[in-house]
């Protein structure tokens, strides 16, 4: 379970982008955190992974105060990131960066079970290098690949639709449906899109620095494409896309 | 042949004791063991020190070692090496250079090679240079390589220099015949002081003839590398070159490609890209569980592979 107590952060020039969080991420259970864009969820998701410093408050992770680990630390705790931009490195192969996540080698059996996940033949990636020959789709999905390599607690997934093509989209939104299914950990996802809130336990809606509501999907998906008090405007027109 | 030379065998070549094929092993300027083959033959130069190396047409999946060591301070060795690589040969060349000091006097090796391949044939050249010991003396390595490649015939070069080595002058020319491609993989981590300088010169001459050359440095410490090449493009044909570095610390590294097309149909391209290790990176592989500077090691490690 991910405990956040009264978070705040401000960028460097003092503009406060979160304003005393408050959230929980239960065990087992599929998070996925929405709003406008600026509202703060990229921030959130990268205190999460200690990428980003809280200025105050608090973050427990099945208890254990993890509020001054660093990213190194949080990542051998359990908790996984997976980038909305991916990075690329040249000379890396796609088996190499797969493994160094898993922190084992592996067959090629396993590699090719953890890429068909997201959509992906390993027998055509493994041996290519994470560089710029790759597309759009296929950094994002071996990315995606990186995290469910590991063995994690809490995944974190920083908007995994951006940049990616829709057919790469809909075995994306297969892949989150598999994983709902076979949860090991808690998942959150920080994302506009409908399909991926539909499959959430809980739909969280963070704008202007804090939570404006928070539930089931049933109940949320009414609110959110109906109160642009909540929401603004931005956010309903890409959630409705 | 000394415990120092052997060590530096097993470094520079695929030696485990002995070596498959034909090989000539040169010790302190000296041989230290030579075999021929039935398609590979090897005589000693008459005029100079070095070798004549010949390989005969259609001569097919043999491997020739010709490794040089310096294992003390206090030499200075130079040495010509010519490969006639007969039509249709396909082989293995495995060169490459140890140099080992535990002196203040310097240690020097300057291999000129070259390479005269012949219609139809495929040379995959490996060469690996290392620097070892303790002395202070200068470790220095300075091959020239000249290739000359006949009517589709094909040459991969594979170079690596992976630290260990204080001043290198790397020169490689090439012209290129009808069809024929020149592959080229150059490795080359600098660190503390030392100096590494690259120099391309390939001359495409024959009709779709190509050149790919892709360099891969990283500059450390207060090394300094500097990377020079230039393409001719003399005929319809293909150039493209690519040189990345990475710069850490107060590492320096200086790039100039040049392209030259003298024929409207010559197609040439250059690539290059300077910089430290980006941050992002170093933050992908933190949340992998990494610390920074597993992180960086394994970027380098990575790129230099």
């Amino acid at each position: 379970m991910l405990r956040l107590e009264n978070i705040s952060w401000n960028t460097p020039e003092g503009v406060g982008v979160l304003r005393n969080l408050n959230l929980t991420v239960p065990d087992g259970k599929l998070v996925v955190i929405t709003g406008p864009n600026g509202g703060g969820k990229t921030t959130l998701a990268k205190i999460i992974a200690g990428i980003y410093r809280q200025d105050s408050g608090k973050i427990y992770l099945n208890d254990t105060d993890i509020t001054d680990v660093d990213i190194t630390e949080r990542a051998k705790a359990g908790i996984s990131f997976a980038f909305q931009q991916p990075v690329r490195f040249k000379g890396i192969t796609v088996r190499k960066l797969i493994e160094l996540a898993a922190g084992e080698q592996m067959p090629l059996s396993k590699v090719c079970d953890i890429m068909s996940k997201v959509g992906l033949c390993a027998e055509e990636y493994i041996d290519r290098e994470v560089n710029s020959t790759l597309s759009g789709g296929e950094i994002k999905r071996i990315e995606i690949a990186t995290v469910l390599a590991r063995h994690s607690v809490l995944t974190v997934f920083d908007e995994p639709e951006a940049g990616i093509d829709l057919w790469s989209f809909t075995s994306l939104i297969k892949t989150f449906e598999d994983m709902r299914k076979n949860i090991n950990g808690s998942i959150v996802i920080i994302s506009h899109q409908e399909r991926i809130l539909k499959i959430a336990d809980e739909i969280v809606v963070v704008a202007n620095g804090s939570i404006q509501a928070q539930g089931k999907p049933e109940d949320m998906m009414k609110v959110l494409t109906e109160n642009n008090a909540i929401t603004g405007k931005c956010y309903k027109q890409e959630a409705l896309f | 042949m000394n415990e120092i030379t052997k060590d530096l065998l097993r470094e520079i070549s695929e030696w485990d004791g002995s070596f498959k094929g034909a090989y000539n092993i040169r010790e302190n300027g000296q041989c230290a063991g030579r075999v021929s083959s039935k398609n590979i033959k090897i005589e000693s130069k008459k005029d100079q020190p070095g070798l004549e190396i010949f390989i005969a047409p259609g001569t097919k999946d043999e491997t020739v070692s010709i490794p040089a060591c310096v294992t003390q301070g206090g030499v200075d060795d130079l040495v010509y090496n010519d490969f006639f690589v007969g039509e249709n040969a396909d082989v293995t060349i495995v060169a490459g250079c140890g140099i080992h000091t535990e002196t203040g006097e310097p240690a020097r090796h300057n291999g000129i090679h070259r390479f005269f391949l012949g219609k139809g044939s495929h040379v995959k050249y490996l060469e690996k240079h290392v620097g070892k010991g303790h002395g202070t003396g200068i470790r220095s390595i300075d091959p020239v390589t000249d290739a000359e490649l006949e009517e589709n015939a094909v040459l991969e070069m594979d170079t690596a220099q992976i630290g260990g080595v204080d001043k290198t002058i790397r020169t490689t020319n090439a012209k290129l015949g009808a069809g024929a491609k020149l592959y080229i993989r150059e490795r080359i981590l600098t660190e503390k002081e030392q100096t590494a300088q690259t120099e391309f010169h390939v001359e495409m001459n024959g009709k779709d003839s190509g050149v790919d050359l892709i360099s891969r440095s990283v500059a450390r410490d207060n090394s300094h590398q500097s990377y020079h090449s230039v393409i001719v493009g003399n005929a319809p044909c293909t150039g493209h070159s690519e040189c990345d570095a990475i710069i850490s610390e107060n590492g320096k590294v200086d790039a100039a490609p040049e392209l030259h097309a003298r024929d409207n149909d010559a197609a040439l391209i250059h690539e290059a890209a300077i910089g430290k290790i980006a941050g992002e990176q170093i933050l992908k592989l933190r949340t992998l569980g990494m610390t920074e500077e597993e992180a960086e090691t394994t970027i380098i490690d990575g790129f230099l592979t």
